[in-house]
């Protein structure tokens, strides 16, 4: 195809009283991505289409949006890869509308906050003024890998049933990040975050519909945290206690460092 | 009246330097400053997360390292115009903030014993870059935004985009901004203020830059009558991935990937016989160019670009796929290959500005009470090239120091107060100005036009004819009648913020392109056809840009030369 029809989501809360689709017509080109194409509309047809972007590439989590229905990262999704001859895209759901596809994340990010996404020690003195490295080796890295992968994008949290029916369940990218702190060798707060996710609106909330690791962009799989989560609530175990957690390097007996 | 709010510090920008001076200035405060983190995106959303290869620090004496080594590298790889006591000082903080981010969570890859691993990269005598995989930047923004949460005393305003800084009897008041969200203008005021709003990437468009990545910072630094240093030293680095000039880290020059041209040649062993595809990225995209322009390049049929082949077969399928999984996943789905199967095209790409707005070696500039620390800062530890993995480490350095300056002039300023007509003159600028503004040019187009200009004449290879003109044409551009907004709401306007980008990016492009046909001599990433020699008899020396009437007034600063004195530079 040498060009494609691309329908965008408007809607200006001062002026709409609903969202409509307005369509563009997009010059293709091999290896479009579908934030080319918006920005293509933006910058040439139409400048006051409002969307989020800035790295393009993956990693900062600006363009979460529903395309063709589903869940993506603009600058992460091919044209091509849609297949058909329309590009629809859409604010993501379960997050108030800002402007045509720019939504409000605040919530996200305060649930997010709220789950304490920060290494708890009891050593302060060594936590703010390092002497060297809490010592970690590459296996027990690997547990908690894949969680660290977050981009905070929201894609998840847009694609959770639950989230839907109850605005206090804290979403899958925050519980995943807090089985993330739970698991690192290095934290030591693990009875306060069980304590936390413990309740009628945590982890038992979710009913492992999956769709959040369906849509994840970067292979986190929070429905795994969360399963995995409970399983350390249900305990009632927190993997480490006060001072159990990973131990600073020092340099063996007899050497200079 | 302009509706204002308060703080003690107020810190444009929320990438690594930003986010790491406002944790530090929390930190030391205990509590009792009120600190303010005020970014167009959201805080998470920096281009700092697009860092992928590593961050430069001597952990490992024991191994021969050394931070006379560091310092030396550093020195050498900015062609001797770094300023050497600020590299001292930098190399010997720099482990400190290394050990500090792992305390704080960040999933540093590890050696077999437990300890914190460390690679290869270009200009170094060790390796010495600490990576986390090839996601260096990503977790330093995931570590640091996390940890301020921690912290009661750090507010931030997200989407907010700052127009102006307030400015009154000589120091700094706090800045002018407008909510994305509601389109209101508000000024916002402070004790004391760091800018850290990164570099100014954007005025290329082939370059490993976020969109966000315009120089808003250093243009509202511009306008408040602070100097500019250093900014015709733009850095062009080896490997930005066709078509998009999304960074392929050095890293996998550092693992062991070679450069060859379209006959299959190792053509760096000609450029740098002993370094070869890890000398410092000022020899390496000189030597990409000329093999471009001497027809052993190949050429993309799609977009037109000429490119080399960036071979990754001797790392080995395994090691890329633990070691540059993201390199692999960007190559995958943005060009289609495999690189542990097939090559990679490749070609220098803008990445980085040694230049910024001038500050001393505490970060602090010309305006009292303003510091600003990171890319949009010139220490100048980076001089005319800077080293790979120097850059996250010196916007962890600098936010630090930062940090600690502005809390501790904070803490002894009585709160700050302003002349209600300045901000009311900005606004006026903007609404009356621009949002309501007349005119027929197409801001964007105008952006398109300055990008094509800066890729054609202020590239790697630079002339003074080229350079005459790209000037003439940036003043043209000036002239357009772009300064109109489209978009009639208030609500979410990015087309009036981009209005106040292209503004400032002309503005900055101007600075970059009379320094270069200012400075008749090749250094570093500066390379001049016309005087292909370095001369430190007459250049040796920091370029200073105001802001005058008529386009910037050039002045010059001397260079700190503490350890080593200037040679010539082999690799």
């Amino acid at each position: 195809m040498s060009e494609f029809k691309l329908a965008v989501q408007r809607f200006d809360p001062l002026t709409d009283a609903k969202p409509r689709l307005a369509e563009y017509t997009v010059p293709m080109r091999e290896g479009m991505t579908v934030l080319d194409a918006l920005l293509y509309a933006r910058d040439y047809l139409d400048h006051s289409i409002a969307l989020r972007f800035s790295c393009r590439q993956a990693s900062c989590g600006s363009c979460g949006m529903k395309i063709n229905g589903r869940p993506r990262l603009a600058c992460y999704t091919q044209v091509e890869e849609l297949g058909g001859e329309k590009v629809v895209a859409q604010p993501l759901d379960n997050f108030a509308i800002v402007k045509d596809l720019v939504t409000d994340l605040e919530s996200f990010f305060t649930k997010h906050k709220q789950l304490m996404p920060y290494v708890l020690r009891s050593d302060a003195q060594e936590l703010d003024h390092p002497t060297a490295e809490y010592l970690m080796k590459p296996e027990e890295l690997k547990k908690v890998l894949q969680f660290t992968y977050c981009i905070k994008c929201g894609l998840c949290t847009s694609a959770c049933p639950t989230v839907a029916m109850d605005v206090k369940f804290p979403g899958p990218q925050a519980m995943a990040q807090a089985y993330r702190y739970l698991m690192d060798e290095r934290d030591e707060g693990g009875e306060k975050r069980l304590e936390a996710l413990d309740t009628a609106h945590g982890v038992w909330r979710c009913h492992f519909a999956g769709s959040c690791s369906f849509v994840c962009p970067k292979g986190v799989d929070p429905a795994l945290g969360i399963q995995l989560l409970r399983r350390h609530v249900l305990s009632g175990k927190a993997p480490r206690k006060q001072g159990e957690g990973a131990k600073v390097w020092s340099a063996p007996a007899g050497s200079t460092k | 009246m302009v509706e204002t709010s308060r703080h003690d510090i107020l810190i444009v920008g929320s990438g690594i330097a930003g986010l790491r001076a406002a944790i530090e200035a929390a930190r030391i405060s205990n509590g009792k400053l009120d600190i303010a983190v005020i970014t167009k995106v959201q805080a998470m959303r920096a281009h700092s997360v697009s860092a992928e290869g590593g961050t430069a620090a001597v952990l490992y004496p024991e191994l021969g390292d050394s931070l006379e080594s560091h310092m030396f590298d550093t020195v050498k790889g900015s062609d001797y115009l770094a300023d050497q006591d600020a590299v001292e000082r930098f190399v010997k903080e720099m482990p400190g903030e290394i050990y500090q981010l792992e305390h704080w969570g960040l999933p540093w890859s590890r050696r077999e014993d437990g300890r914190i691993a460390q690679r290869n990269f270009g200009g170094y005598t060790y390796p010495r870059a600490t990576y986390a995989e090839d996601k260096v930047g990503f977790f330093e923004m995931q570590t640091l935004y996390d940890t301020a949460t921690k912290y009661g005393n750090i507010s931030f305003y997200q989407e907010w985009f700052v127009t102006s800084i307030l400015a009154d009897g000589g120091e700094f008041k706090g800045v002018t901004a407008i909510e994305r969200k509601s389109g209101n203008f508000s000024q916002i005021l402070a004790k004391a203020g760091i800018i850290a709003t990164g570099g100014s990437g954007r005025l290329y468009s082939f370059a490993t830059y976020a969109y966000s990545s315009t120089p808003d910072g250093m243009a509202a630094a511009y306008r408040a009558g602070i100097p500019l240093k250093d900014m015709e030293f733009i850095q062009f680095h080896p490997s930005g991935l066709i078509p998009s000039g999304i960074l392929i880290t050095e890293a996998v020059r550092g693992e062991g990937g070679v450069l060859v041209n379209k006959d299959g040649e190792r053509f760096m062993k000609k450029y740098a016989p002993n370094k070869l595809d890890l000398a410092s990225r000022d020899v390496v995209s000189r030597a990409m160019m000329t093999e471009i322009e001497e027809g052993r390049g190949m050429k993309d049929d799609a977009s037109g670009l000429d490119y080399l082949n960036l071979d990754l077969s001797p790392i080995g399928g395994q090691k890329i796929k633990e070691r540059l999984s993201q390199i692999r996943e960007i190559a995958i789905k943005f060009r289609g290959i495999d690189p542990v199967e097939a090559p990679l095209p490749v070609r220098p790409v803008c990445h980085y500005v040694m230049g910024g707005i001038d500050t001393d070696i505490d970060g602090a500039t010309k305006l009292k009470g303003l510091w600003a620390a990171g890319e949009a800062a010139c220490v100048s530890i980076n001089g005319a090239n800077r080293l790979g993995a120097n850059s996250t480490a010196e916007c962890l350095v600098w936010g630090k120091i930062t940090g600690g300056e502005a809390a501790k002039y904070a803490a002894a300023r009585p709160q700050a107060s302003v002349p209600g007509e300045l901000s009311a003159l900005e606004e006026k600028r903007i609404f009356d100005g621009i949002f309501h503004g007349k005119g027929g040019t197409n801001p964007y187009e105008v952006r398109d036009a300055l990008q094509k200009e800066m890729a054609k004449d202020a590239f790697v290879f630079r002339t003074g004819d080229g350079l005459s003109q790209a000037l003439r044409t940036i003043r043209e551009l000036k002239q357009k009648d772009f300064l109109h907004c489209e978009d009639k709401s208030r609500v979410y306007n990015t087309n009036l913020s981009d209005v106040l980008e292209v503004e400032g990016m002309l503005a900055v492009a101007e600075v970059v392109v009379a320094g270069a046909l200012a400075r008749t001599e090749s250094r570093g990433a500066h390379f001049r056809r016309d005087y292909p020699g370095r001369d430190d008899k007459n250049w040796l020396k920091h370029t200073l840009a105001y802001a005058g009437p008529d386009g910037p007034r050039l002045d010059y600063s001397t260079v700190a030369i503490t350890k080593y004195q200037p040679a010539e530079r082999h690799y």
